[in-house]
């Protein structure tokens, strides 16, 4: 009866997870589709606590697993709560990375219990029949362990590089160096799972070890720009971790989940490298600014000299526009600006100027990550445009303003070959009356590149952090 | 191929699952719109902490004088707990603050 009303609740669980997802994709039922899959999980877990049986026995330990759970909710929420909004991407790579490490954990004391059964597996080997069963447990065992570790370790490298703690690093023939590893990892979980060897163990945390280095290694070198990428993949690997529970207790709503999230995921990935029009093999080998200096050079040519306009003649420009485009990218999140942003669109709406956002795929460090920014500061959602709608919009636009964005309207994706943009779509700010950038400096990009949209008659360069800048625009248009 | 074919029988209820479960995570995320990307994957997130109920049954079965067992599916639980709250936790705060000025 229990066991059953356990399958059942499993079963409303998986249910949760399918519809929840459906919901978050779209934004009127998204909050809610959260709640569903949040009640789903819960029902879940707790089910799983006081239901679960295996051969006859009930769970035991409640003290450790409440503490643990209390733990984990106690020190979540307060990290949830509070994290910034500019630092949300980064804890969403950290909280996968838990759920990485988590599916590591239990490989590892699923493998201890194995272990320990050694001598009868060994006889059990040698009848046959059931070798085949121990391996496939061991082999997915392994799997979890190897996926949870990468996952776990990229993550963590991934989360240091977003808020700053972590430099890129790479070495001459790094890419090699990760392609034997994980050549290494491969091999030694084969011949572990094949020929079962009496070292066992050393191998076992040979292969944890390994698995750990090359999560290291396989975020090390990838740039900042194509970080959202990578944490979307992590995302999906740690799903397929959670998926290998699911196989080793025959546990379907853990398989369900972890699939789930496996394919989603992965599909959200390639959606990512789409909008970048880079394929996901060059993500994951090429790295992004570290090995592009021949581009860098090349694109280095096309300096000339920029102009600079003041902020009253800015002030004038926008106040006197018909149809003025913002075009936010990091510069908008790292200076906290996105209220006064919103201010001086209010302000512009005033004065009877139509504002709008244009807002591309990969601005910021992660999809929608203007979206959450600007939501923040209570700009509405129906004056968010995305790429396409925002390019038939520039040919009548007055005047554009690019809030610390830069590679998402660097003209040489069109028009340089060469470039490692090259044929990534951007926003043509260029067919606007005129271009307004905001910068601190004429510094590049996180893709490293010069953007000659900077050296163009039409744009002219407002330098300044962002949020100053915008607070000095409001009172200057108020002036007026 | 006959151990593999016979592998496949016997997990076929998991093998449908994991075929049909893929279609769906592919269909379900097929058609969202890009403002939704972030909290969309921050919301999958937080579902693939179902890695829980795994720490929760090693912890659960772990016996009382096995140390390792019971100080990693510990630290498992923890992790995995973090996972699942600060997952919805998080996705929950940016999703308010869309459905805030849709009033």
């Amino acid at each position: 009866m229990e066991l059953n009303l356990l399958t059942f609740l499993y079963l409303v669980a998986s249910v949760t997870f399918i519809v929840g997802l459906k919901m978050l994709s779209h934004p009127a039922s998204a909050r809610n589709g959260n709640r569903v899959a949040a009640i789903g999980m819960t029902l879940a877990i707790l089910g799983t606590i006081f239901l679960y049986e295996e051969e006859g026995a009930r769970l035991g330990n409640y003290g450790w697993i409440f503490g643990g759970i209390l733990i984990g909710t106690v020190v979540g929420t307060l990290a949830a709560k509070r994290v910034k909004m500019t630092a949300m991407p980064e804890m969403v790579s950290l909280f996968n990375g838990m759920g990485g490490a988590c599916a590591a954990l239990i490989s590892l004391v699923e493998f201890d219990h194995l272990a320990h059964l050694d001598p009868m597996m060994a006889g059990v080997l040698l009848m046959g029949g059931a070798a085949n069963a121990v391996k496939g447990f061991l082999l997915i065992i392994v799997l979890g362990l190897i996926i949870g570790s990468v996952s776990f370790a990229g993550s963590i490298i991934a989360w240091g590089k977003l808020n700053g703690s972590i430099k890129d690093f790479s070495f001459k023939g790094q890419h090699i160096f990760n392609i034997l590893l994980l050549a290494v990892i491969v091999a030694l979980a084969a011949y572990l799972i094949v020929f079962l060897p009496a070292n066992a163990v050393f191998i076992f945390y040979t292969i944890f070890f390994l698995s750990l280095l090359y999560g290291v290694f396989f975020v090390f070198p990838i740039g900042g720009a194509d970080m959202p990428v990578v944490i979307s993949l992590l995302n999906s690997f740690t799903g397929v971790a959670a998926a290998c529970g699911g196989f080793l207790y025959d546990n379907k709503v853990m398989l369900t989940g972890g699939i789930l999230v496996g394919a989603a995921g992965t599909l959200l990935t390639i959606l990512m490298c789409k909008a970048m029009n880079r394929s996901l093999t060059n993500v994951l080998i090429g790295s992004f600014g570290g090995g592009s200096s021949s581009a860098v050079a090349a694109a280095g040519g096309a300096v000339g000299s920029h102009k600079e306009i003041s902020l009253s003649d800015t002030a004038v420009l926008m106040s006197y526009a018909s149809k003025v485009y913002i075009v936010p990218g990091y510069g908008l999140a790292v200076a906290q600006a996105q209220h006064a942003c919103h201010e001086l669109e209010k302000l512009l709406e005033s004065k009877g100027v139509d504002v709008k956002y244009a807002i591309h795929p990969v601005a910021g460090r992660m999809p929608g990550h203007m979206n959450v920014l600007l939501a923040e500061a209570d700009v509405p959602y129906e004056k968010l445009l995305e790429m396409e709608q925002a390019n038939d919009e520039f040919s009548t636009t007055d005047v554009v303003l690019i809030l610390g964005a830069n590679d998402v309207v660097n003209p040489a994706a069109k028009s340089d070959p060469a470039s490692p943009i090259y044929g990534m779509p951007i926003l043509d700010v260029e067919l606007a009356k005129h271009v307004i950038v905001n910068k601190r400096s004429m510094k590049p990009g996180y893709a490293g590149i010069e953007n000659e949209l900077f050296f163009r008659p039409k744009t002219s360069m407002l330098f300044g952090d962002a949020k100053k800048v915008l607070q000095e625009l409001v009172a200057e248009i108020k002036n007026l | 191929m006959e151990q593999l074919l016979s592998w496949i029988s016997v997990h076929q209820e998991i093998l449908y699952i994991v075929i049909l479960m893929i279609f769906v995570g592919i269909e379900v995320i097929g058609r969202v719109p890009s403002v939704l990307h972030t909290p969309l994957m921050s919301g999958a997130n937080a579902i693939h902490g179902v890695v829980i109920i795994g720490a929760i049954i090693v912890m659960g079965k772990a016996a009382s004088s096995n140390y390792l067992a019971l100080i990693l599916g510990f630290i498992a639980v923890i992790v995995g707990t973090l996972n699942v709250v600060g997952g919805f936790v998080v996705t929950d705060r940016m999703l308010e603050m869309f459905s805030k000025k849709k009033k």
